[in-house]
């Protein structure tokens, strides 16, 4: 009983030791995203994905890199190889030396990753007023709440409440740690069109993109979760019969 | 209970009985799971996916001139691009089919025929022939010799001699233009 | 040892052909075979082997993804995330790492529990325990270094903060910080020696591994009851009983195992760490991994940086003259009421110093920390020695079959008492 006890202390205590301190500045625990992949069985919706994609590449892609993301990786989304080859081939991608010894441009392939808009982060921080755009490829692991605190974030831009002022080229978030950032609000409604005829609210594209993300940061999640269901049922098996042939050789000693 | 020996202590029972079906059924259950444990292991060793997708090489033809060649590397492995002269087209597709040990005719290895792309790793033993530059020796057929142990390839990059078994292979490729073409 | 092959008693002709000349069969057959095991083991006794298999997983996971890590700074987090990406099941071998490395501590800290409960580091066993502390310590290396190879925010900024700690070393400290960073700063130089040394310090673990299980068949193990079998009735051997029965708990550990990292594969994990170490940017809170907590409570509660140092280092120090301190002849807890409570209440504390390391430094947290750390040495340097002179314990039962017989724990009140066992 009490070394029972003792182990849920245990336990418990490690349970809630794991997430640790919340960062420096305060700011709003955002609420659940409710995204088809949350969830312990949950996977990527395919449309979805697709649609944050669109609003990556139109709009995040300005500031902000994927590079850990390669456009063959995209088949996973649904897209077709030629697709793929296509959205490939918009882009530029740095190659070389040729012959002459000479760094060259050359039309994105399936087998590139995607490009960061800038070349490095003082680039990037010298176009952005000093503040450095992060690149998206891990974003939804890099953050506490990963992906409820992308989606909230994205329409959580809004006026300061009064009293509290707002530093010059910062935008108030109430997500954000410190209630202040750098990126101004990006997302306004039916700023792209939606292929298959979504509507594209700021709501639904900060859906979409989140999705998108999720599935950027973490490719092998459906898999990895039909795996797991795989394994522990098989182990569940394994130890009960484990546990059967346990009590048979112990069923004639005393102990 | 008066047992005190140390043993497997129980009533003794005959041989195949439920309780060793079950230990069976336990082990095999076991075995499948270490094997099924083991196999991410072993397959991690093999071609990562970005190794995988590294599938091609772009040659510009424009600089090779006729009689000439060069070596470019796809996949890790040296690819003879040659620009053959009318002679060495002439040579290689007068050749009777029954004289070659891997019988090929010079129309199926080049899809234009002044220009003969195949990988250049000998099919014995994986050297690199020699023939590539004007100065080497091309071996008895004019084509390439591997010195290692002594197989001739001719102007087709057929085996006409020595213990390799079969033709240089040729590698998947597209003309892009007249000028360009795309390895794998 | 006498000269000449060893006198077998293998039939088979193939084994023992190897074993007349190297009887690994023998040894195998004598240590894990026929060892007389107390037969009053619990599940705790299980956590010992868990640790084995736990090591054999971390080595043959550490291997594989040695075959793809780049040990450069500017390559490091670059190359784990294409193992997470591009390998082949790269994903599940990188979380079975980062996952197997929790796994491990909590193995360990609830084997360490055990013997701390049941008295498994008194007399006989002093060196065994001596041996297991080792083992910890060089744990603990290797994991702190592990964690910097990703090369994010925390790898790089916990490494900094650990590190700089030896700086308050008086005379010697900002020496040897330099020779440890190999630099200025922690850098690539630092980044590639943790490389090699990460990859070498789990073969000394197996090393004093196999010290430790040595240590253990000369004493035998210590049981629930803490009292000496007296002879086979006390036994079994360990060959079936204790195989299957570690079988049994190596599928309840598999199955918490797979929980973590099929469906929570970061929960133990810090989002910083998926940021590339940035040296300009400082993370709001800087925080080591969960089983370091403790130990980081402990640090931050003194206010001098020398003192913080010493403390920590002293918490685990404090381990190693555990036998000493405790000199009750009564091993186990079962039968020492007061210090039952006492070392239940040190766990908790144990608990509670973890959750305050997680908190940043400020408020409630200070103080707490520091009670939680006075109690921490309060339990070893006065409690345990205290309770050895004074406690009454209850008594013992004549002997681990008696008890086995009789349901277990003590003799029935009025029955005739043994004297106390002299451990």
């Amino acid at each position: 009983m009490i070394r029972t006890l003792s182990a849920a202390a245990l336990a418990l205590g490690l349970l809630f030791a794991a997430p640790a301190a919340r960062a420096a500045g305060e700011y709003d625990v955002p609420p659940p995203a409710n995204l088809s992949f949350q969830g312990i069985f949950g996977t990527f919706d395919r449309p979805a994905a697709q649609r944050g994609l669109q609003v990556y590449r139109q709009v995040c892609a300005n500031c902000h890199g994927l590079r850990l993301v390669a456009f063959r990786n995209l088949r996973a989304l649904g897209l077709t190889e030629a697709q793929v080859a296509a959205i490939a081939a918009e882009y530029q991608i740095a190659d070389g030396p040729n012959d002459e010894g000479q760094m060259f441009q050359r039309p994105g392939r399936a087998s590139d990753r995607f490009p960061s808009p800038f070349p490095n982060e003082r680039a990037a921080r010298a176009a952005n007023n000093g503040a450095y755009p992060p690149d998206l490829s891990v974003m939804t692991k890099a953050r506490h709440y990963g992906a409820n605190y992308i989606r909230a974030l994205l329409t959580g831009y809004q006026d300061p409440p009064p009293g509290v002022e707002v530093a010059e080229g910062m935008h108030y978030n109430r997500y954000f740690p410190g209630r202040q950032i750098a990126m101004a609000n990006v997302l306004f409604d039916d700023m792209m069109e939606f292929a298959d005829g979504t509507r594209a609210t700021a709501e639904q594209m900060a859906s979409d993109v989140t999705t998108f993300l999720a599935w950027a940061a973490e490719p092998e999640m459906e898999q990895r979760r039909q795996m797991g269901v795989r394994v522990i049922l098989f182990l569940l098996i394994l130890g009960g019969l484990t546990y059967a042939v346990k009590r048979r050789v112990w069923a004639d000693v005393k102990h | 209970m008066a047992d005190t020996a140390p043993s497997h202590g129980t009533t003794a029972e005959p041989e195949g009985t439920r309780r060793d079906f079950l230990k069976l059924t336990t082990t095999a259950f076991a075995a499948v799971g270490g094997g099924a444990l083991a196999w991410p292991f072993i397959h991690q060793m093999n071609p990562a996916q970005d190794v995988l997708a590294l599938a091609s090489t772009d040659v510009d033809l424009a600089p090779i001139a006729e009689g000439q060649a060069i070596t470019v590397m796809w996949r890790g492995k040296p690819v003879f691009v040659r620009h053959r002269t009318a002679a060495e087209i002439e040579a290689a597709r007068a050749v009777p089919l029954s004289e070659l040990k891997d019988p090929q005719r010079d129309e199926q290895r080049v899809q234009r025929p002044q220009w003969l792309v195949m990988i250049g790793v000998c099919t014995h033993l994986g050297c690199v022939p020699l023939g590539q530059k004007p100065t080497d020796n091309k071996g008895n057929y004019n084509g390439w010799f591997c010195p290692c142990h002594g197989s001739h390839y001719d102007t087709s990059g057929r085996i006409r001699l020595g213990p390799a078994p079969s033709n240089l292979p040729i590698p998947p490729y597209e003309f892009r233009s007249d000028t360009q073409i795309r390895i794998g | 040892m006498a000269i000449g092959l060893h006198d077998s008693p293998f039939k088979n002709p193939v084994i023992r052909w190897i074993d007349r000349r190297l009887p690994i069969f023998t040894m195998m057959q004598k240590e894990y075979g026929t060892f007389p095991t107390p037969r009053n083991f619990n599940y705790f006794w299980n956590f010992g082997a868990l640790a084995m298999v736990n090591l054999a997983i971390m080595i043959a996971t550490g291997i594989v993804l040695a075959m793809h890590y780049t040990p450069h700074v500017d390559h490091a987090f670059d190359s784990v995330e294409r193992i997470m990406r591009d390998v082949n099941y790269g994903w599940l071998i990188r979380y079975m790492h980062m996952n197997g490395a929790s796994m491990f501590f909590i193995v360990v800290y609830v084997h360490i529990w055990r013997g701390m409960y049941y008295g498994s580091y008194k007399e006989p066993r002093e060196l065994l325990w001596i041996l297991g502390v080792v083992i910890f310590i060089l744990m603990m290396a290797t994991a702190f270094m592990g964690y910097v190879l990703p090369w994010g925010q925390m790898s790089f900024w916990g490494a900094t903060v650990i590190t700089n700690l030896f700086s308050a070393i008086p005379f010697v400290g900002d020496s040897i910080v330099t020779w440890l960073w190999g630099g200025f700063s922690v850098d690539n130089p630092t980044l590639a020696r943790f490389f090699s040394l990460h990859y070498l310090l789990p073969f000394v673990i197996v090393g004093v591994v196999f010290l430790h299980v040595a240590a253990l068949h000369i004493t035998g193990s210590n049981n629930p009851l803490g009292i000496e079998p007296k002879g086979p009735q006390d036994t079994l051997p360990f060959h079936p009983y204790y195989t299957i029965k570690d079988s049994v708990g190596l599928v309840v550990y598999a199955i918490v195992f797979a929980a973590l990292v099929f469906f929570a594969p970061n929960f133990l994990g810090h989002p910083d760490n998926y940021i590339p170490a940035n040296p300009l940017v400082t993370p709001a809170h800087i925080v080591p991994e969960w089983y370091f907590l403790a130990f980081y409570a402990i640090l931050r509660a003194v206010p001098d940086k020398l003192g913080g140092v010493v403390l920590m280092f002293g918490a685990i120090a404090v381990l190693f003259v555990l036998p000493w301190l405790d000199r009750s002849p009564v091993r186990s807890m079962r039968f020492r009421p007061i210090a039952k409570w006492a070392f239940l209440l040190w766990t908790v504390n144990f608990v509670v110093l973890t959750y305050a390391g997680s908190q940043p430094a400020e408020g409630v947290w200070v103080t707490v920390a520091r009670i939680a750390t006075a109690y921490y040495f309060a339990y070893f340097l006065v409690i345990l020695p205290l309770l050895a002179r004074l406690e009454r314990p209850l008594p013992l039962p004549e002997s681990i079959s008696s008890a086995v017989l009789r349901g277990g724990g003590p003799l029935p009140a009025g029955a005739a008492a043994k004297p106390m066992e002299k451990a």
